[in-house]
């Protein structure tokens, strides 16, 4: 068994008069010393199955109906709340998008490090202080020593990410989620936080999680890719099998929407229309209003996940039939 | 280059530096400092560079929401800077502005028809109603969008159709310039690529010239004619689009080129 092993995961949100699903029958796994990237367009799922992972749902709006979450073979939902936050910050943990807002404006980042460790590790103070500056120093903090002192808004978009990412590895988790590390960044720092944290899994042999809407980012840091359409997920491969050979006409979509950078065209072969809206009810794929080989038993019944190959799973009625 | 419709010489923009001590030398951000460019007539050229680099500064100056330290900037033949708010007024229609976030740019308030019939307007370009939203629904098409959407407001728009609006706010006017600040970073990149080409069709339809400034060197590489990369203020490499990736001179760019992300290209798009 796999490290996190994601079983059949339905999620669903309160809407006016009823719950709406937003993640169904999503079902994935990693291990250590892999990286398995998530990728999709905004509000197809993504976010929400990480913050289900971790825990993190607000269940007043936001419900796991059905699915199993096995981490190191427990499952996650059958645990108490007592049990899950023992876990959460220790075993796994989590890098958010936004690294201005996820720290505290008015504690030095020192503080919040040790903060994080506090929950789990019982040490003596100078302890907490000396593991705090060893992450600072680990995460690549230029003059980390002062910066311990720092506060998060004298730091610039880059090292905050860093700290985000030491306070992340405080407990050396197993399971690393992060959720667009560098959507915020620049793109000569976000390869320096990507590679910090593939020489972090190296080293400690993490499983990570990356979350991102951006191509160039999954094809160059992960071994697994998994893409998601509403809540679906409708290709998963190995990175290097995923680009060999595009099998859903979405991802082939979402990979000619792109400009290229090493080439020039006069038009972008876009996806017509928009994902559509959570109320919407569809049947059949998801994605067939969009489709361009769209067919009538599209609209009808939902395609089952194919597998082709060794580990290349789709969901298309018309998997490897189509010249994409 | 024929006579340019936008010529940009020196041109600097100094802020104050609020951490400076109150007895000590104030010592100023050189958010632009010394950037000299010119735009021809339905030329688009692209500012490209990462955040801080000084891009949007610039663009916020051309549409004069912004003082010039010093420089020069001389739109068709005006001295713009120069010029005071009442002698700008006529030059504004020519210079209209596309912005980053559609969920800010739009007046929540106005209809879609009043968004844009107000441009129509104020620079006295309709003389009814009737040829007002005439004119409304002619723009709307060529966004792609129906008459069905004039009594409706920006809340009831996603994000790309949102950004359609703005285009057609900005175009309606017929223009000379546009300034496109990050026009499709909000969007996702199916929307992306269908705003993208959108902007494209329409600038080469109206022979628009456009300033476009974005972070995303993709993105810069597929809509520009001439890209201008900005580092710390300053333009440190300016060229035909095709000869800056093929053959990009300065350190900066190489460094810019070299750390994006490639999708491999086995895949052939």
């Amino acid at each position: 068994m796999a490290l996190l092993e994601v079983e059949n995961l339905e999620i669903a949100v309160a809407g006016q008069s009823e719950w709406l699903p937003v993640v169904e029958d999503c079902s994935f796994s990693v291990d250590n010393n892999q990286t398995l990237g998530i990728v999709g367009e905004s509000g197809c799922g993504k976010s929400l199955t990480a913050m289900a992972i971790m825990g993190l749902l607000e269940q007043s709006q936001v419900n796991i109906t059905n699915g199993k979450i096995w981490l190191d073979g427990e499952n996650l939902l059958d645990m108490s709340a007592g049990d899950r936050r023992r876990i959460m910050g220790d075993t796994m943990s989590m890098i958010f998008q936004e690294p201005m807002t996820s720290l505290n404006p008015v504690y030095r980042i020192g503080d919040q490090i040790v903060e994080a460790l506090r929950q789990h590790r019982k040490m003596t103070s100078a302890e907490y202080r000396t593991r705090a500056l060893q992450l600072l120093e680990m995460v690549n903090i230029p003059d980390f020593q002062q910066r311990i002192n720092s506060y998060p808004h004298q730091l610039s978009g880059g090292q905050r990410q860093r700290v985000m990412i030491a306070m992340a590895l405080s407990c050396d988790p197993k399971l690393l989620i992060a959720d667009e590390p560098t959507t915020a960044l620049d793109v000569t720092v976000q390869n320096e936080v990507l590679e910090l944290m593939l020489d972090l899994q190296r080293r400690t042999g993490t499983a990570i999680i990356l979350i991102s809407h951006d191509m160039g980012v999954i094809a160059q840091t992960c071994d697994e890719v998994a893409v998601m359409y509403r809540g679906r997920i409708i290709e998963s491969s190995t990175t290097a099998g995923l680009f060999a050979n595009v099998l859903h006409p979405y991802t082939r979509g979402l990979l000619n929407s792109i400009p290229a950078i090493d080439s020039e065209t006069e038009w972008l072969d876009a996806i017509p229309g928009r994902v559509p809206m959570l109320e919407e009810k569809l049947s059949g794929c998801a994605f067939h209003p969009r489709c361009s080989y769209s067919q009538p038993k599209c609209a009808d019944t939902l395609p089952a996940a194919l597998s082709i190959g060794e580990s290349h799973l789709v969901r298309c009625h018309f998997a490897g039939e189509l010249e994409l | 280059m024929s006579e340019p419709l936008l010529d940009v010489q020196g041109l600097k923009v100094y802020f104050s530096n609020p951490a400076t001590r109150l007895f000590s030398a104030h010592d100023a951000i050189k958010a632009v400092d010394g950037v000299s460019f010119q735009i021809a007539p339905g030329e688009v050229l692209s500012l490209v560079g990462e955040s801080g680099c000084g891009k949007t500064t610039v663009g916020r100056v051309l549409t004069r929401l912004e003082k010039a330290t010093a420089g020069r900037v001389s739109f068709s033949g005006h001295d713009m800077l120069d010029m005071s708010q009442h002698e700008f007024r006529p030059l504004r229609r020519h210079i209209q502005m596309i912005f980053q976030d559609p969920f800010a740019s739009l007046n929540p308030r106005l209809t879609i028809e009043q968004t844009l019939q107000e441009p129509l307007m104020i620079h006295k370009l309709a003389h009814n109603r009737a040829e007002a939203r005439r004119l409304v629904v002619d723009m709307l098409e060529k966004v792609g969008m129906g008459a069905d959407v004039l009594g409706r407001f920006p809340h009831e728009f996603s994000g790309g159709q949102r950004q359609r609006i703005g285009i057609a706010r900005a175009m309606i006017v017929k223009p000379q310039l546009i300034i496109a600040d990050e026009p499709v970073s909000a969007l996702d990149v199916s929307i992306q690529a269908q705003v993208l080409n959108l902007l494209k069709r329409l600038q080469a339809e109206s022979g628009v010239a456009m300033l476009f400034i974005s972070h995303d060197l993709a993105v810069v590489r597929h809509i520009s004619n001439r890209i201008a990369v900005m580092h710390e203020g300053r333009i440190v490499e300016l060229a035909q689009k095709t000869r800056l990736f093929e053959q990009p001179e300065h350190d900066y760019t190489q460094r810019l080129l070299k750390a994006i992300p490639r999708i491999p290209t086995s895949l052939g798009a």
